[in-house]
């Protein structure tokens, strides 16, 4: 890592406007999340939390504002990030095994039409190997457990060898040592110099796993480090119900401009 | 890399000479012969040419439905593929009115047009409206076809019956009806569709399984999404004049949806897809060529159908027969293990457990709670496979059964073990779960409990663990 990647901040929101149908979803958020940083995203259902990081990864078009990852547009940088949808969002009756989805990870290095090759493959078993779940390459992946799909979608990630991931509730429906596991790969992940912004739902874990947290209800309520973010005044602020006015205003102002 | 496009290349310029070759044929239609013996000769000796066009076209078009049907099935667009066969009709018309003839590019253009017209209407419908994909399908679905069905008897009505015929097999499906420029095309489509899948195998994998992940690594999803079905009107449309409008979405999903019930890899899936798409369009063909001329289109989707049923019912993994068989041997085994256990705790009791040593079959049916008759058939079976020797009225094990007999017991009582001191069980709680367990062990497991629990001697009841032979 160069020294002009730490100067530079590894995601950059401004002013980010999303709306679903006319709905809106997230509110002017602005966000600057400085490289090596472990960040958690949390807030109350409906909050705009996936949204956020699919609105970074344009899976959702934003109406307004602007999002640059290592001071880049998204398209000139996009092999630096990875991104792991939520665990539900496939169907894992799918015909492919385990080393399969994980070989998926290089896919992005390898344009359209190359093949993975001998790298890949070992690659893929190193990740594979990092998640614990190297006995089960071949199996189809129907076969797992949730806390096992999950670990997989993790290998895919590790695969990609991005600088920022991007996580959609990791932990949902990961049994417990499943989910300490993970945050150890997290906070690996972390050492190397790498930025991971993470989804989560659980406010009480989410102090003890994230250096820095992100409290979101449609717009920012808070962003900083997790200790000067904790407070319960802020909390209130972020689950204590959503401002009424603002979502009826820009729902409102939303339906006049289609 | 380069060697597979060579092959691919290789293999697409051979299928097209022949194609070419035989597209001077005679068309079958022609044909009158009744005798159904001479029929079958003729199809096999493959001496007729115009049979022979009929099979090229059918093998085509049967490869580029598996394929396309496997990813059709597990993008879970079935739905989809049979609107879009329904959407191609008026473009099929249009095409044909344009040429006034049945040229077949122009038919081929003209279908490929309204089946993508037809894919965005439903694009729109859903992106704009509350009304969710299959609703919107439904209605694209339909209207296409109405109109196609109302173009087709304006031009009936317009250019007399004679110019229909051609148009005709669009709707029901006849093989007979195709000529020399039809099965090009069928070539070029099937060869192009197999090149391009060939490249972007993995794109379009990818794109399957998780296509918010897809767009996530950069891949141009749109694009690719296009492609396929642009691909796929293609493969409907030259797929059309064997098997009709109305079941040519059945190719494309039933081969599909079988290799989807034997395989558990993608791509091994879509090889098998194309080998029953091509077994089933034959099959189709040698029917109707049987029966002089009957349907093709109905043939082949019944054999398809047959395929499938075969698969339900047989497939290695998933097969409801299969499944029924196992479990069989399953229970099959489990009775056999708990008499072998009944004749090792008899044996037990009197302080003379090892093979040999002879128990009266009375006291194996009080000991099981069974009747000497149930017993007796069991211990028929179990002399037949060699884990017992019946003498008299009496039982002894061989050393087999007794090896067996020792392993169910040591299963047994080292999971009840197991549950009393990490589980927590109460001990008097662990026999049941430990009389299903027993019959589940693998060798690995066995291991790992024994030493795991540091090779103990005795189970909770006090009852000793029987060692294994070789340790």
């Amino acid at each position: 890592m160069s020294t002009e990647d730490i100067a530079v901040p590894a995601l950059e929101i401004h002013d980010l406007t999303v709306s679903y149908q006319k709905r809106p979803v997230l509110y002017g958020v602005d966000v600057t999340v400085p490289a090596g940083s472990l960040v958690g995203v949390v807030g109350p259902n409906g909050a705009g939390k996936s949204t956020l990081i699919k609105s970074v990864m344009e899976l959702v078009q934003f109406s307004d504002g602007w999002v640059k990852v290592f001071g880049e547009d998204l398209k000139n940088n996009i092999s630096r990030v990875g991104y792991v949808p939520q665990r539900e969002s496939v169907d894992w009756d799918f015909p492919v095994s385990v080393i399969d989805v994980v070989l998926m990870g290089c896919y992005g290095r390898l344009g359209l039409i190359r093949r993975p090759g001998k790298e890949e493959k070992e690659k893929a078993h190193a990740a594979l190997k990092k998640v614990g779940l190297e006995a089960y390459a071949k199996r189809q992946i129907a076969n797992l457990s949730g806390g096992q799909q999950q670990r997989v979608f993790l290998a895919r990630a590790l695969a990609q060898e991005s600088d920022l991931y991007l996580m959609d509730e990791p932990f949902a429906g990961v049994d417990a040592a499943t989910e300490s596991a993970i945050v150890e790969l997290l906070r690996e992940i972390r050492d190397q110099g790498k930025t991971l912004i993470v989804v989560h739902h659980d406010l009480g874990s989410a102090r003890e796993y994230f250096d820095m947290m992100l409290l979101l209800n449609m717009r920012v309520v808070a962003f900083g480090k997790t200790e000067e973010v904790f407070t319960g005044d802020l909390l209130q602020q972020t689950y204590g119900g959503r401002l009424t006015v603002l979502s009826e205003i820009a729902e409102k102002f939303a339906k006049e401009q289609s | 890399m380069v060697p597979r496009i060579r092959t691919i290349i290789i293999f697409g310029v051979a299928l097209l000479s022949v194609t070419v070759h035989e597209a001077a044929a005679a068309r079958i239609g022609e044909i009158v012969e009744t005798n159904p013996w001479d029929q079958i000769r003729r199809f096999i000796t493959f001496s007729d040419r115009g049979l022979r066009l009929s099979l090229i076209g059918a093998i085509l078009f049967g490869a580029v439905c598996g394929l396309l049907g496997s990813f059709i099935v597990v993008r879970k667009m079935a739905l989809f593929g049979d609107a879009i066969s329904h959407a191609v009709l008026p473009g099929v018309a249009l095409g044909f009115l344009w040429s006034m003839s049945k040229d077949p590019v122009a038919i081929l253009i003209g279908a490929t047009l309204a089946g993508l017209a037809g894919s965005l209407l439903v694009g729109a419908i859903r992106r704009t409206t509350r009304i969710k994909q299959d609703a919107a399908l439904g209605i694209v679905l339909a209207s296409f076809f109405a109109i196609g069905l109302c173009l087709i008897r304006i031009i009936q009505n317009n250019e007399g019956a004679s110019k229909i015929t051609g148009l005709k097999s669009y709707l029901f499906g006849d093989v007979a009806v195709l000529d020399r420029y039809d099965v090009i095309i069928m070539g070029v489509v099937t060869i192009s569709t197999v090149i391009l899948f060939g490249l972007l195998y993995r794109p379009f994998l990818a794109i399957s399984f998780d296509r918010q992940f897809a767009v996530s690594i950069g891949y141009p999803v749109r694009i690719l999404e296009a492609l396929f079905q642009m691909f796929l009107a293609f493969a409907i449309v030259i797929s059309l004049q064997a098997v009709g409008v109305v079941l040519v979405s059945a190719m494309l999903i039933t081969p599909a949806a079988t290799a989807y019930l034997l395989v558990d890899r993608m791509h091994r899936m879509v090889w098998i897809a194309m080998g029953i798409g091509i077994v089933s369009a034959i099959i189709g063909v040698f029917l109707s060529f049987l029966g002089s001329n009957l349907p093709t289109g109905p043939f082949m989707v019944l054999s398809a159908s047959s395929i499938f049923t075969m698969a339900y019912l047989f497939s290695p993994k998933y097969g409801r027969f299969t499944k029924w068989l196992r479990y069989r041997n399953r229970a099959k085994k489990v009775r056999e293990e708990n008499s072998l256990k009944s004749i090792y705790h008899v044996l037990e009791r009197r302080g003379m457990e090892s093979s040999g040593n002879r128990v009266l079959i009375t006291d194996l049916s009080s000991h099981r709670k069974m009747s000497v008759t149930k017993i007796f058939k069991e211990i028929k079976n179990m002399e037949r496979s060699g884990l017992i020797n019946l003498e008299g009225n009496s039982v002894s094990l061989t050393d087999d059964g007794f090896e067996k007999a020792r392993s169910v017991v040591r299963n047994h009582r080292l999971w009840e073990l197991y549950l009393t001191n990490e589980a927590n069980y109460a001990s008097d709680h662990v026999h049941d779960d430990a009389e299903k367990v027993e019959h589940f062990l693998s060798e690995e497991e066995v291991s790992e409990l024994e030493s795991y629990l540091d090779y103990p001697q005795k189970d909770p009841h006090g009852k000793p663990i029987p060692g294994r032979a070789s340790a």
